[in-house]
């Protein structure tokens, strides 16, 4: 799904009403529905039907992927319930290899003639497209699993829950909040599930169920007197998860200055907490700049990995198949040939995972039947390696994929995405008070903020939701108007800390845009807390 | 599915009302066909035709709304939907904030479909793409870039009269050219209703022009700089305004728009008195709907006026709970120019600096509307009234409200395409005194 249309459909914004009120990427569904599941038996033949069609008419290669998605989200702001929205989107995406080119049709008509000439589209654009080709696609091996299932390892499934308990969740979320002196909140609940199968003429035939959520809510505070204002955004995660992470444990929450969130997450407190600490922000000092030690929560941190580390390491960027929208990347061939490239310090270790119980990029297998996996990226500080799906693999020596190929719907082209891109943890027992009580002058950083990098991942600049200044090894008071200004080497070459696995969460984006046209993805990034040395700090403050 | 013509769609949007057992119900219907051509490496990497239909139905009982779509437009198939809305809307909570669908309104027919870009061929769209790359690689370097063209049509028809039909063609195209060795880059972008106005030739000279002559950028201290910002970077702060114009927001007091005690700037002069922006439906280099999907006809809108804020948007929740005119968010955004050509700028520039497209814009601060963003694909130092040599890239901490009231001189207007919001504007280049540049970037 396009952030378009979730900013559409959970009317957060008003330049949404200009748009005709079509959903655009599902067809709302009652609840019920959701429920229901398509019997792998049919999706066997329908993907048969496809592959016998396409091989028919001079494919060399044919992936299928039968894909029903799910969406269920639940808006409200203040007292009030604003949208409640069940969609689904079915149909097959037909990918082929002809004369050496790439292909590609979808349809939502899934009879067989229908799957045919959808079939027989893909192998003529091939051949169309093999006119303008340079160098003839060149696919990594991959061996055929037979019939195979995968599904995310949930213990409540979303779906089920009833919309009721949904929306008096949010309305005890959006009553506590206001209780606690925010002026307005918005809050969602958004719930995913990916049914997909996925065939190829390697002789894979592999049936998987993904479930995501994402609860989250926006906090206002307003000073009437001088016309000031302050946000605080929920301390969630969007998680692979379901329903479950929303029944939060004791050994689930981590307790300091504010209540952080480890694998599950208690809604009311962290909105409670946000009532009270956006006020706070319209008092707290205003930031003055220069260099500080910055402590990085992981509710912050992997937004700057996701940035400046998961981007930058994806290949086809590498490569310049995305020179055009998102850019290139700063960590070229060479850098990575030369074996020596120091992208961090040596406390720097960062792996690609597709298979982390929990994380949002989770699956058994990707979305051209290859089985998942982890590996290094940054090593001791030095960049490794990338993320590469089958016709880029021949280009690193690499025997096989890495498995980071996917789709956000039927009708959209798989292509190269971030698997979850990870910091880890300290190997020594280290806290959050260890890395703090060496910091002299320092900030302290909790939850995503405002975010922005150049097109080859040098210089960023990010913000967070909640700033405490540290003086002489201990947090002393709040701050505001604060975002810090580094390039993406020097800052992970600061890298003097990080806390212990006892401290590694997760953090993620629901909604990550690459493509033309774009496509969105799901990622997490988990780290532990880490320290961060003299790095730039600037006050956003200003007048107008 | 073809384009259904106006009375086809009327014919269609009748039935399905004549289906309803609801209080009120109101029907959106609309579809098309989009088909794009992506390359990189100075090769085709992707294409797609993508033909899509919808019809979605909203049912109401008193307060209570459902809202139920299909893409099968059978007699049953429609009654179906119909039934589901209305299931939907009897399981929904009551929305306070429902206000019962429009009456029927008035409209003056749109100018924004053009049947050149309806009958494009494959082959067509193939040239089109096969004379950038020639360019490129003409000029021994490496293009990467995107082309789309889409005609479509939609309507709405509810139970209390209102019936509203529109087409429309469009189509969007980007270049960026880079050198063989990576040094330097270059972007240009199109965006027409009528395809036969898109020049992918000359749009990808310009591009490799850009990128050829942006080799070598010496570093310079970041800083205030008067800066000359071509259209398509104004672009992308300047809309951060538009879709900032929203009432609600603003009299809630969480906008730029606020004041203190609740009021907000509406009527008060907020940037330089040159600055005049408005909409309008029937432009002729931006034509647009002369409907908003809700069925409210957009008219030809000032939105700021010799530097005043002159309307903001309403929700017609917010503007009956208001007593004001619901005006509805617009669709096209125009802001007037001077006579002056880029090149006529820069001439009369002692120093400064040409940016020609900014990137990856984010809302520091809401309050202030600061944006961060940096300059991508072609920066120049501009001395004496001349091109000097190419820059690097800055990182800019930027409002656009300051922007607007340290405005020095405007050229003449074209027709742009915003990277962020893939939305088009006529709009001019600006130049613009002291303008907030805070790092700098090694990205080329």
């Amino acid at each position: 799904m396009k952030r378009r249309d979730f900013i559409y459909l959970t009317g957060l914004s008003t330049a949404a009403t200009l748009m005709p009120g079509i959903p655009v990427f599902g067809n709302p569904i009652s609840p019920e529905r959701a429920l229901e599941r398509i019997d792998p038996a049919l999706k066997k033949q329908m993907a048969d039907v496809a592959l016998n069609a396409a091989r028919s008419k001079g494919a060399s290669y044919t992936d299928v992927r039968i894909g029903r998605y799910l969406n269920q989200f639940v808006v409200t702001r203040e007292d009030k319930v604003q949208n409640i929205v069940n969609t689904e989107s079915y149909g097959m995406g037909i990918r082929v290899v002809a004369n050496g080119a790439w292909g590609f049709a979808a349809t939502d008509k899934l009879d067989k003639d229908s799957i045919a000439r959808a079939a027989e589209l893909a192998v003529a654009t091939a051949k169309e497209n093999s006119r303008l080709l340079s160098e003839p696609v060149r696919l990594a091996p991959q061996k055929g699993y037979g019939e195979v299932s995968w599904k995310a390892p949930i213990e409540k499934n979303s779906f089920e829950v009833p919309i009721k308990e949904k929306v008096d969740l949010l309305m005890n979320v959006n009553s506590e909040a206001m209780k606690a002196g925010a002026d307005y909140i918005t809050s969602i609940l958004f719930l995913v599930n990916e049914q997909k199968y996925f065939a190829s003429t390697d002789g894979s035939y592999i049936d998987q169920d993904v479930h995501r959520i994402w609860p989250t809510f926006f906090v206002t505070k307003i000073d009437a007197a001088s016309g000031k204002f302050e946000t605080r955004n929920a301390l969630s995660a969007p998680m692979g998860m379901g329903y479950e992470y929303l029944n939060a444990r004791p050994q689930d929450k981590i307790n300091g200055i504010t209540t952080l969130y480890k694998g599950r997450y208690d809604m009311v407190e962290d909105a409670k907490a946000a009532g009270a600490q956006a006020g706070e922000k319209l008092k707290a000092k205003s930031i003055e700049p220069g260099k500080y030690d910055l402590v990085l929560d992981p509710s912050h941190l992997w937004l700057t990995i996701h940035e400046s580390v998961g981007h930058p390491t994806e290949l086809d960027r590498v490569l310049g198949y995305e020179a055009n929208f998102a850019g290139t990347s700063f960590l070229t061939l060479d850098k990575w040939q030369s074996g020596k490239f120091n992208f961090g310090s040596k406390l720097v270790n960062i792996v690609g995972d597709k298979v982390q119980k929990g994380s949002l990029g989770a699956v058994g297998y990707d979305d051209e039947g290859v089985q998942c996996g982890k590996w290094d990226i940054i090593k001791d500080g030095i960049l490794v390696n990338y993320q590469t799906i089958r016709d880029q693999a021949h280009i690193l020596n690499l025997p096989a994929s890495q498995g980071c190929c996917y789709a956000d719907n039927w009708s959209s082209v798989q292509f190269q995405r971030m698997p979850n891109v990870s910091l880890q943890p300290s190997k020594e027992k280290k806290s959050i008070d260890d890395l703090i009580k060496n910091v002299e002058k320092g900030i302290y950083i909790i939850g995503d903020g405002s975010f922005s990098i150049d097109q080859q991942r040098y210089n960023f600049q990010f913000g967070g939701q909640l700033y405490y200044e540290i003086k002489e090894g201990k947090i002393t008071n709040m701050v505001r108007d604060v975002a810090y200004q580094a390039n993406s080497q020097d800052f992970w070459n600061a890298c003097s800390g990080i806390a212990d696995e006892s401290d590694y969460r997760l953090g993620g984006s629901f909604f990550d845009g690459k493509g033309q046209p774009s496509q969105s993805s799901a990622v997490s990034h988990g780290s532990s807390t880490a320290l961060f040395k003299g790095i730039n700090v600037i006050n956003t403050a200003r007048n107008i | 599915m073809p384009i259904l013509t106006k009375d086809e769609a009327y014919a269609l949007l009748k039935k399905v009302i004549s289906y309803s057992k609801a209080d009120e119900c109101e029907v959106n219907i609309g579809g098309g066909d989009s088909a794009n051509i992506r390359y990189a490496r100075n090769s085709v990497s992707t294409s797609g035709v993508i033909s899509q239909n919808g019809l979605a139905i909203s049912s109401a009982y008193g307060k209570k709304v459902g809202t139920a779509t299909i893409n099968e437009f059978d007699d049953a198939s429609l009654e179906k939907v119909v039934r589901r809305s209305e299931e939907l809307a009897q399981l929904a909570p009551e929305n306070p904030e429902f206000v019962s669908f429009l009456g029927p309104q008035t409209y003056q027919e749109s100018k924004t479909f053009v049947q050149t870009t309806a009958s494009i061929t494959p082959k067509q769209r193939a040239d089109l793409v096969a004379q950038s790359l020639q360019v490129a690689k003409d000029g021994k370097a490496v293009a990467a870039g995107y082309l789309e063209d889409s005609i479509g049509y939609s309507a709405m028809m509810n139970s209390k009269g209102l019936f509203a039909y529109n087409t429309a063609t469009g189509t969007n195209f980007s270049v960026t050219v880079r050198t063989e060795d990576g040094k330097g880059s270059g972007y240009a972008t199109r965006g027409y209703n009528d395809i036969t106005k898109l020049d992918t030739k000359t749009a990808t000279q310009i591009a490799t022009q850009k990128a050829v002559s942006s080799v070598t950028a010496k570093a310079i201290e970041p800083g205030k700089y008067t800066v000359i910002l071509e259209p398509a970077a104004a672009a992308v702060l300047l809309e951060r305004i538009i879709f900032g114009l929203d009432a609600r927001t603003a009299d809630e007091g969480r906008s730029f728009l606020s004041k203190p005690g609740g009021a907000t700037r509406l009527g008060e002069k907020m940037v330089d008195e040159r600055v005049n922006i408005y909409s309008d439906p029937w432009h002729p280099d931006l034509p647009t709907s002369s409907w908003s999907g809700d069925g409210r006809p957009q008219e030809k809108t000032s939105w700021i006026e010799k530097g005043v804020v002159k309307n903001l948007t309403y929700s017609r929740y917010w503007a009956e709970k208001k007593g004001v005119k619901a005006i509805p968010f617009p669709d096209g955004i125009i802001m007037e120019g001077g006579t002056k050509s880029l090149d006529e700028l820069i001439k009369g520039t002692k120093k400064g600096v040409l940016v020609t497209r900014l990137w990856y814009i984010r809302d520091v601060d809401p309050q202030s509307l600061l944006l961060t963003g940096l300059t991508r694909d072609g920066t120049f130092y501009i001395e004496n009234g001349k091109i000097q040599y190419p820059i690097k890239n800055f990182r800019f901490n930027e409002s656009p409200v300051i922007m607007l009231n340290n405005l020095e001189e405007l050229g003449k207007v074209e027709r742009t395409v915003s990277v962020e919001s893939n939305a088009n504007y006529l709009l001019p280049p600006m130049k613009i005194r002291d303008f907030t540049f805070t790092s700098l970037s090694d990205a080329v």
